[in-house]
């Protein structure tokens, strides 16, 4: 590992004002993947700045009937929290669907929708890879891409060698239900705070495969808002992953069923938490059967783009996340607790 | 409150810089060449001040700096749970955690939960044969102590099926909630049922 000096501000003004001095300065949470990329070499700061201790631990009743969740809360406290498991069930159903007790006591809030992706390419220096070494092509196209993007990426077979070609996924079952409530993320920078949609919080890869969200440097996540659920919405997540506990989405699907309205997010299937604002869209004004919630996520999966691959390619995400979607509109819409 | 060593050089300097009056009085206090900082442990109920390279994992200072073997050291990435311990009452992964991020701590390792005689979880491990080799055994009873009281707590887990009620210690709430510890021996047959019985479940 590179030596790196650390630092624990006083407060969040003095961290960002730190990590923003510093090009190659990072802001350390609960730790449990920035220290886990600091070992394997794919994270190579030059100063580690401790925010755990600064930024809120406390998720408080907003005047609208949401909640403020501290940065700092960590993935246990927010998964137990009775207002989550009563109110956003779809959260805490997505915090307990991640990781382990004993990763959730560490990682926070703050931290998990910055989690960077579990990309064997990425985590392995060996490997040519844009996201971390952007210029350097992509490893995945053609390789090991079971659990790689269909979404988001170009309609044409992507080329390994061009320096914008990424098809990761991003790992985090938080942002999916976060995505789907449409949460805020509160960020302060170097240049003051600013509200972020959570759904613009992460972008494609674009042109620039490197950069994972919409975030600059030295922005800081001081807290996420949970806006409130209209009266009598049913909400819920399902992930599909390759052994019972303890894996990465293959492919996962976060569902809010309020009044005649369906809302959809899906994991696992591309470079950001994906809206199914498409699906939505289709649903709109007729009740949500399962043969309309099939037809809506054709829609959505028109433009996908199931990769080859060593281990068979990925093409079985577009019928396994439809059928996912369509289990889980069932189970909100047929009174079965999901 | 004690010292303790041995430092690797460039640590024993820092020490040396520590232990200047005036110096190094706060804990977390980074030394000059600004990659070693000076900590402060309390680890099985004793206090401890170690000067450690700010990369120095928790489970590297205890097993390392403080001769603590008690955590192992598995896969070193946090995906097999060996070297879990409590940090601050809960269990967490100590190969995960930076020793100076964690200044101050209080950590339980299951070489401390047997101080006053076996733990009811040790006991338990013992009762019901639920460790074969045994190196991830004291990893597993610090995760089966923590999960205890996570569900006295009322926590829920992933297999809870009504998110608002109280969960119960079944097998499958215990196997899930035991997901993050391997065991290569293939002992889960016997932990779940240990840690049942630990938990006051009769089975």
């Amino acid at each position: 590992m590179k030596p790196f000096a650390f630092a624990r501000p006083g407060d969040v003004a003095e961290a960002v004002r730190t990590v923003a001095a510093e090009p190659a300065a990072v802001f350390l949470g609960g730790g449990t993947n920035l220290v886990d990329l600091l070992k394997l070499g794919v994270a190579r700061p030059d100063r580690v700045v401790d925010v755990r201790r600064l930024t809120s631990r406390e998720i408080t009743d907003t005047d609208d009937g949401g909640l403020r969740i501290g940065a700092a809360v960590t993935n246990s406290e927010l998964a137990a929290d009775p207002r989550v498991r009563e109110r956003w069930p779809v959260l805490a159903q997505a915090l307990l669907a991640g990781a382990t007790g004993q990763l959730r006591n560490l990682a926070t809030v703050g931290g998990n929708p910055l989690q960077r992706t579990r990309c064997v390419y990425f985590t392995d220096v060996s490997t040519p890879c844009n996201k971390r070494e952007p210029g350097s092509g992509c490893s995945a196209v053609g390789g090991y891409t079971r659990y790689h993007a269909v979404l988001g990426v170009p309609a044409a077979l992507p080329d390994a060698s061009a320096p914008e070609t990424c098809i990761a996924t991003h790992p985090s079952d938080m942002a999916v239900a976060l995505a789907v409530l449409d949460a805020r993320v509160q960020v302060l920078g170097p240049g003051g705070a600013r509200t972020i949609p959570f759904a613009e919080l992460h972008r494609l890869p674009g042109d620039d495969p490197s950069r994972d969200t919409v975030l600059e440097h030295g922005e800081l996540v001081t807290a996420i808002d949970l806006p409130p659920l209209p009266a009598g919405a049913r909400s819920a997540y399902r992930k599909v992953r390759d052994r019972a506990s303890y894996a990465f989405a293959l492919v996962s699907v976060a569902a809010v069923v309020a009044g005649g309205e369906v809302r959809l997010a899906l994991g696992g299937v591309a470079h950001r938490p994906w809206r199914a604002t498409r699906a939505e869209e289709v649903l709109r004004g007729g009740p949500p059967t399962a043969d309309a919630v099939r037809g809506a996520m054709a829609a959505e999966l028109a433009a996908a783009q199931p990769q080859p691959g060593i281990d068979g390619g990925n093409g079985f995400k577009i019928p396994l996340v439809t059928r996912t979607v369509v289990a889980t509109v069932r189970d909100l819409t047929s009174g079965v607790p999901a | 409150m004690r010292r303790t060593g041995p430092a690797p050089a460039v640590g024993r300097m820092c020490a040396i810089w520590f232990a200047t009056p005036g110096r190094g009085g706060t804990c977390g206090a980074m030394a000059p060449d600004g990659v070693h900082a000076e900590i402060s442990l309390t680890v099985d109920g004793e206090d401890h001040r170690l000067t450690v390279d700010t990369r120095t994992t928790l489970l590297d200072a205890l097993r390392e700096r403080l001769g603590n073997a008690s955590p192992k050291k598995g896969c070193d990435h946090g995906q097999c749970g060996a070297c879990t311990v409590l940090l601050d009452g809960d269990r967490a992964l100590s190969c995960l955690a930076l020793a100076v991020a964690h200044d101050g701590a209080e950590v339980t390792t299951a070489d401390g939960l047997a101080a006053g005689g076996l733990h009811p979880v040790q006991q338990a491990f013992l009762d019901r044969d639920a460790f074969q080799c045994g190196y991830c055994t004291p990893g597993q009873v610090c995760s089966a102590v923590g999960l205890l009281e996570e569900v006295r707590r009322g926590w829920p887990s992933h297999v809870t099926e009504d998110l608002t009620a109280r969960p119960e210690l079944t097998h499958d709430e215990v196997a899930e909630r035991m997901s993050g510890n391997l065991c290569r021996c293939g002992a889960y047959a016997h932990i779940v049922p240990a840690v049942q019985q630990a938990g006051g479940v009769q089975a």
